[in-house]
């Protein structure tokens, strides 16, 4: 029974990712595709590394030459010059340069590199400057369920599923059970050692249910990002920003006196060097720690991307001179290990981004003895 | 860095900070505030179990403590009971012995006084026989002294003697 309903599960995840597809594949049109040379390899990474407005799998040519798209579209939600516009990612009809334009609203919207612009009312095609930069269009914001939106969400509909089911556990016995107790010694782990010993024991529980928010959110999108659905979020920096200016809000309004009055007006050193110190402390405060959290996961979680795309491109990049078997080979063992790294990179990151949360917090409410 | 500004999505950057702010409500609401608390009762609960356990050993040793002063005081108690017994023992072994002694005394003391006037009582029956015999001597003796006159006179002759000598 146990094992029919974990199949059950599987096959309703399969469907999951199966099923809108056939939508999408209809989505067809005629274009090479082939990532072969060095600067088709750079592009291809690039483009992955940033957000897209739709979520493919993977694409391919069949044989009468059309190119496929496996994945489904996405909402886009614009905020233009008049107001809100929707639609559905589909009809870019996955062009990214700028050379499909959609009319919605009586508006003109086109997308280059993943950037939706809104086209001027007269314009009939996006014409370019010198550096590639639109001149007849603005960009728009643009609240769009993108694939990292979309991934924020799936995560975050995970982890509650996850944990609500853990914290009802709770209520019928004293130990979890199945993937609960594997869950348990997480939580423990990130109030024990992370919250606890660096926050103090008088304050950690009011920031403990942050911080293993975003432990888990870290870690888990972290891991997705591995995975072939290709998820990068957390490595978009506007969602690392994000993560970086909740931990800031938090330790600011949290700072009690004494943590004020360290920055502002340091006790124990010559009054003449206060004012001085005192620059310093703030821009340490309100600017250094939180960018250092924010580039800090943006980069290590973008540059394993590229890393592992790129050792993946050896493939093709060595193929001349190495032969299909030697670069497959090569391009095998070392993008390997790698993933084998990022895994480890995955908690890496979402650990030292709690610690140091709990760090920052920790020193902020930390009640010093007066000297 | 201008790539990189280029490459910040303000939009993402809202949208990215609303579903967090909703996940960390949601999961502080649903999971980690239930969590926590059932983890802190668990952990209460173990260390009030341990508690527990330390107090019933303690209980423990001093119920064996008690005991172990019970025994002690039963023992003593039993050591003053069998030194009663040993000195009652004694004292009425002592006390027979003594009403025995005096009770064979007092019967010596019958015994003795029961002889002495048996002793008497025969003493004078020997004494009044042996007179009775003496009479009967003396009478047999002095008919036949006196058969002959001259036995006679001088039996009275002899007699006068020694009534002038009184």
């Amino acid at each position: 029974m146990k094992i029919f309903q974990q199949s059950f599960k599987f096959l309703a995840l399969v469907l999951f990712v199966v099923l809108p597809t056939s939508i999408f594949a209809n989505d067809t049109k005629k274009e090479g595709g082939q990532v072969d040379t060095k600067e088709e390899v750079e592009a291809y990474i690039l483009h992955h590394i940033q957000d897209s407005h739709d979520f493919s799998l993977f694409s391919y040519t069949n044989d009468a030459g059309e190119r496929k798209h496996v994945g489904f579209p996405l909402p886009v939600i614009l905020w233009t010059s008049e107001g809100l516009v929707t639609f559905m990612s589909s009809e870019f009809h996955h062009n990214d340069d700028g050379s499909v334009i959609v009319e919605k609203d009586g508006l003109k919207f086109a997308k280059i590199h993943s950037k939706i612009y809104e086209l001027d009312k007269d314009a009939s095609e996006v014409k370019f400057d010198e550096d590639h930069h639109a001149t007849n269009g603005h960009k728009v914001l643009d609240f769009s369920i993108t694939k990292s939106a979309f991934g924020i969400l799936i995560i975050g509909l995970l982890m509650l599923f996850w944990f609500s089911k853990l914290a009802r556990q709770y209520k019928k016995k004293q130990i979890p059970t199945g993937f609960g107790r594997v869950l348990e010694p997480l939580v423990l782990y990130v109030r024990d050692e992370i919250a606890r010993p660096n926050i103090g024991e008088k304050h950690y529980r009011r920031f403990t249910g942050y911080l293993l928010t975003v432990f888990f959110f870290i870690w888990v999108l972290n891991l997705a990002g591995l995975t072939p659905l290709g998820f990068n979020v957390t490595g978009q920096l506007a969602v690392t920003a994000c993560l970086a200016i909740f931990t800031l809000v938090i330790y600011t309004a949290s700072g009690n006196k004494d943590y004020w009055m360290h920055i502002l007006w340091m006790p124990g050193v010559p009054v003449l060097i206060r004012p001085v110190l005192a620059v310093i402390e703030l821009a340490g405060a309100l600017l250094i720690k939180p960018f250092s959290l924010l580039v800090r996961l943006f980069a290590n979680i973008s540059a394993g991307h590229i890393v592992v795309m790129s050792l993946i491109a050896i493939m093709f990049t060595l193929k001349d001179s190495l032969g299909v078997v030697g670069a497959t080979g090569l391009s095998f063992v070392l993008s390997f290990f790698i993933t084998l790294i990022e895994v480890l990179v995955a908690f890496l990151q979402a650990y030292i981004f709690t610690m140091l949360s709990a760090l920052f917090i920790g020193m902020a409410v930390a009640e010093h003895e007066h000297h | 860095m201008d790539k990189l500004l280029n490459d910040f999505s303000p939009g993402l950057f809202v949208v990215s900070t609303i579903l967090l702010l909703a996940l960390i409500a949601l999961m502080v609401k649903f999971a980690w505030k239930p969590i926590l608390n059932s983890l802190n009762e668990r952990e209460e609960g173990i260390q009030g179990a341990l508690d527990a356990a330390e107090n019933a050993k303690k209980e423990m040793e001093n119920l064996q403590a008690d005991n172990q002063k019970l025994l002690q005081e039963a023992r003593l108690e039993r050591e003053t009971m069998l030194k009663e017994a040993r000195e009652l023992k004694a004292k009425m072994i002592a006390d027979a012995e003594e009403e025995a002694q005096a009770q064979a005394r007092k019967m010596i003391e019958q015994a003795q006084a029961a002889i002495d006037s048996e002793k008497k009582a025969a003493m004078a029956e020997l004494k009044s026989h042996v007179a009775g015999l003496s009479i009967d001597i003396a009478e047999k003796v002095v008919r036949k002294e006196l058969s002959s006159k001259n036995n006679q006179l001088e039996l009275v002759e002899e007699m006068l003697g020694e009534a002038t000598l009184n």
